[in-house]
Parts: C-alpha cells; structure tokens; sequence
C-alpha cells in the first residue's frame, strides 16, 4: 500500500497553513502504511542561504557544537536549528558540497535528509502523528510540500529507507508501488555519477529524475521518460523548488485522487486524505489517467 | 428516512444497522451524512431498502449488495459494488478503478466517468456508465452487460468470455480475443431496457457491440505447442 499526500498551494495567503493542511492529510492516511513516516516543505527562503537538513540517530552529541565545528572547518559562519533527531544547517549554497564532505569526516553517524535552497525533509521510523509531531511539522509555512506514509516492501524499515527521498538539489520523490528494475537502474546511475545511499527503490526512481534533469530535462520531460525506463508499479508525487509533479505507470492500479481550486493543487492516495481541505466541496477533483504527467509550477 | 451521521457514529454501528433490516422492515429508506470518502459503506445489504449517501466515498461501497437500492451522491473510490449480487447501486458521480467487478447480478449505474478496469470479470452484472471507461475495462468478463456512453480505453475485454459490451464512442483499442459483432434486434431490446433503467440520454441504435471472438478460451488443437 503506502499512503502519498501532497499540497501545491496558488494562493499565497494559505502559505502559512502548508504544514498543519499537510499533516491532517498524512495523518488520515495512516491505515495504509504504518512504519515510517515523512514530509517534505519547501520552505519560504528570507534570508539568501541554502539549507542542509541532516539526521543523526545520535543526536544529543552530534548536533551540540555542530555548528562551531562545522563553520571553524569551511571558514563560513553557519547556523543549526535542531528539531529532534533533525538539524536545519543554513548555510551559503557554494559551501554544501565541501559541507557534505566534512560533515562525513567530523560527523561520520549523521545522514543527509535534503539539500537546496528551500527544501527540509523530517522522516522517522513510526506513525505519521508521531512523526509530525516531533517535527512540528503543523507549524511550517510554505509554497509547496509532499508527504508520505509507508508499508516497507523493497528495502528494510528505517529512517533512510522512509520517503520522501532526496537525491538533487531541492528535488524529492514520494512512491507508491514497486520498481522491479531498480538494481540494474542503480547500478547505471552510479556510472553515470549519481550518488544513492540505500537499496530501496524509490531512491532510484528518485536519483532517474535527478540524473535526467541533470541532462537538461524539464521535470515533466523527466516525469515522461521515467515511463519509458522504469518498470514496475509506481504512482509518484514529485517536488522541485518551485514545482509540483504527479505521474502514474500505465498500469495504474496504485491510487490517486486530486483536487484543483484556485487556492491550490492537491493530491491524495484516497479522497479521505482531501476532505478537510478549504473549499473541496467546490474544487475539481480527478483521478490522474494511468502514463499521463501532471505537473505545476509557481 | 433514517438518518445516519458518519461523523458521530461509526462505520460499523452503520453497516450493523443496516444489515439487520430484514425483508419486511418498515425502515426503508436511508440517508448516510459526512460519507467523507470512508470505506466499506453500505456493505453486504440484503434488503429491499434505499440508503441515500451523500458526499463521496471510499473502497467497496455497496460491496455484496443484495435487493438494496444505493445511491452516492458524490464520486466512489475503488471497487464499488464489487460482487453485486442483485439490487441497484447508483454514483451521480465518477467511479474510480475495478467498479462493479465479479458482479453477479443487479444494476451498476456510472452517471460520470469510470476509470481502469470497470467490469472486470463480471459474471451477470449489468453496468450502465453515461461517461467514459479507463482502460482493461470488462477483462474475463463473463457475463451479463457494459453499456458505455461515452469511450472506452485501451484494451477493452481482453480475454472476454460471453459478457455483452456496448459503446456509444470511440474504443482505443480492443484486448485479445475481443472483436466488433453484429447489433441484432434482441441486442437492441437490452439496450432500451438499460438506457430506459438508468436514465441515460442515449439511443440504442447509436452504440456499437463487441463481444468474444471464442477463440481464446476454446481449446484448438492449433495452439496445442503453446499449452
């Protein structure tokens, strides 16, 4: 199963409203995947620097001098903000690859959850209710955001292996369904320079669109080859910074409903995740055709 | 009427009330309120009552539906009226995946669109749909009927067995073993009866008929290699 939810909002006036809307979805879609649990935000970025969330299982002692030892190593001042077993690093966008690196040197047990300029992904092992709540995700404003509950089938249950998954600057990728090509998908992508962590599926699926929109694909020409070159079942909700996409394998038999009014685009495995939103009564609402790529930009 | 709130009671305490509704209850009609897109509403009826929802609705409403006349004033999520046995199940709206599938009887009526697979493997049921089919639409169907006002997707009854299909528009294209036949009298007679019974603006002699070419489920000492 795996429950997907996602929320593109047109109307700057409900920015504000993103993570609380988001988590009431996620949280209604609980019964279909109850072992892990993520979400991702675009955030509003005021203040000109990137953002590197990072996740450490450890985080009382990786996190408490972080960002002195982090600035003192690229020579740039740096921010942290924790929330639970996550840290938001702000930091200039030219300073994140050297940051990545050192980061795994002086912090060998922290993983990288996101990078970009507006993105932060939270995810943990557990319920969507919990997992939100330990984020405080229902108090994040922002343009856009995807979330995700799962039900583990190609790889362990584990905060790595838990959606959405990140694999470009900005860019992530929820799933429902199964790849039966990943491996082989993989191993090329890593030819091709592509950086995947873990054995789950979805992550290649992921790194295909960072690796074709590296080639210069738009994300809907990158959405539409992923039809062609990916086998397997697969509804996927996709987020860059500053769009929206949805797309189906031809089969379509993992579901999806969504919504359109003129304050935003909303999507849902089922139509329970949509019914608290404002003025659903009167939006449009569709079920995405199988091999067709839906997508939005702001 | 009967009104039941989803919103204060439970699916369960629903469905219980209403599957203790025998044949000759005095309590026959029904409205269900805050559907909200729940499952499983209205499962399994076997009495000769009307339930009246209003707002969408999640997996398998109607499910099982015996002699019971439902009616979604909304849009059904996957399954609905899966394994009909007999009764009316009617959606003003559209229906997602698998609509009406194993049906044994009754009438399913689409007053939107449905998508993939409606009708898979009927086995009696009578489908009514005013707008369009996905596609896999009526897959091993065995019997009873498809009407399709609008078009009907891609591999429309592959591997058919005796269900009748009828479509009003446009087919993308045909499943294996499946082929356009002949609009005799008899086939226009079932398709007034269903048009009348489901309200739908059409005329019988507008639609086309496609049924099983037999050569599929047939043994033929030809395809013996294959076996």
């Amino acid at each position: 199963m795996c429950g997907i939810v996602g929320l593109f909002i047109k109307d700057k006036s409900l920015e504000p409203e993103l993570g609380a809307l988001l988590t009431d979805m996620l949280v209604t879609m609980t019964d279909r995947g109850p072992d892990s649990a993520g979400i991702a935000v675009y955030g509003n970025n005021t203040n000109q620097l990137a953002k590197l969330t990072v996740q450490s299982d450890n985080a009382s002692d990786d996190f408490a001098t972080l960002d002195t030892d982090l600035s003192e190593a690229i020579g740039v001042t740096v921010s942290t903000r924790q929330k639970d077993t996550h840290a938001v690093i702000e930091i200039p966008a030219a300073k994140i690859a050297e940051a990545r690196q050192i980061l795994s040197d002086i912090r060998p047990n922290i993983c990288v959850m996101s990078a970009g300029d507006s993105i932060e992904i939270y995810k943990e092992v557990g319920l969507p209710k919990d997992v939100a709540n330990r984020f405080e995700i229902s108090n994040m404003s922002g343009s856009h955001g995807i979330g995700h509950t799962r039900m583990a089938t190609e790889s362990a249950v584990t905060t790595m292996g838990a959606h959405p998954f990140s694999t470009g600057a900005d860019q992530c990728l929820v799933h429902n369904g199964s790849l039966s090509n990943h491996n082989s998908l993989r191993r090329k992508l890593i030819r091709e320079g592509i950086h995947i962590e873990t054995l789950n599926d979805t992550e290649v699926g992921a790194a295909y669109l960072t690796w074709k929109m590296q080639q210069g694909s738009s994300l809907g020409e990158a959405l539409e080859s992923s039809l062609e070159d990916l086998d397997g079942f697969f509804t996927f909700v996709v987020g860059t910074k500053d769009g929206f996409g949805v797309v189906r394998d031809p089969i379509a038999c993992k579901p999806a409903v969504m919504a359109e009014t003129d304050q935003y685009v909303a999507f849902g495995s089922e139509y329970r995740a949509l019914v608290n939103l404002p003025g659903i009564s009167d939006a449009r609402v569709w079920e995405p055709e199988p091999a067709t790529v839906y997508f939005w930009n702001h | 009427m009967q009104t039941f709130d989803l919103e204060s009671h439970s699916l369960r305490e629903l469905n219980s009330i209403l599957h203790a509704q025998k044949d000759d209850t005095n309590q026959t009609s029904w409205e269900v309120i805050n559907a909200r897109g729940s499952h499983a509403i209205a499962v399994g009826l076997d009495a000769p009552i009307e339930v009246t929802i209003k707002g969408s609705t999640g997996y398998y409403c109607g499910g099982m539906n015996k002699q019971a006349t439902i009616n979604v004033h909304g849009s059904a999520g996957p399954g609905v009226a899966e394994n009909m046995m007999s009764g009316t199940v009617v959606i003003e709206g559209d229906a997602s995946q698998y609509a009406g599938a194993t049906g044994h009887g009754g009438l399913l009526v689409i007053k939107g669109n449905a998508s993939s697979r409606c009708g898979i493997s009927m086995k009696g049921i009578d489908i009514v749909v005013h707008g369009n089919i996905g596609h896999m639409s009526a897959f091993m169907a065995q019997s009873g009927n498809l009407v399709v006002c609008g078009d009907a997707g891609d591999a429309l009854g592959d591997s058919l067995y005796e269900a009748r299909l009828f479509v009003r528009g446009s087919v993308k294209s045909l499943g294996a073993d499946c082929i356009e036949k002949e609009m005799r009298p008899e086939h226009l007679e079932i398709l007034n009866d269903l048009l009348m019974r489901s309200g739908a603006d059409a005329k019988p002699e507008e639609f086309k008929r496609y049924g099983s070419a037999r050569q599929l489920y047939n043994f033929d000492v030809d395809n013996a290699a294959a076996y």
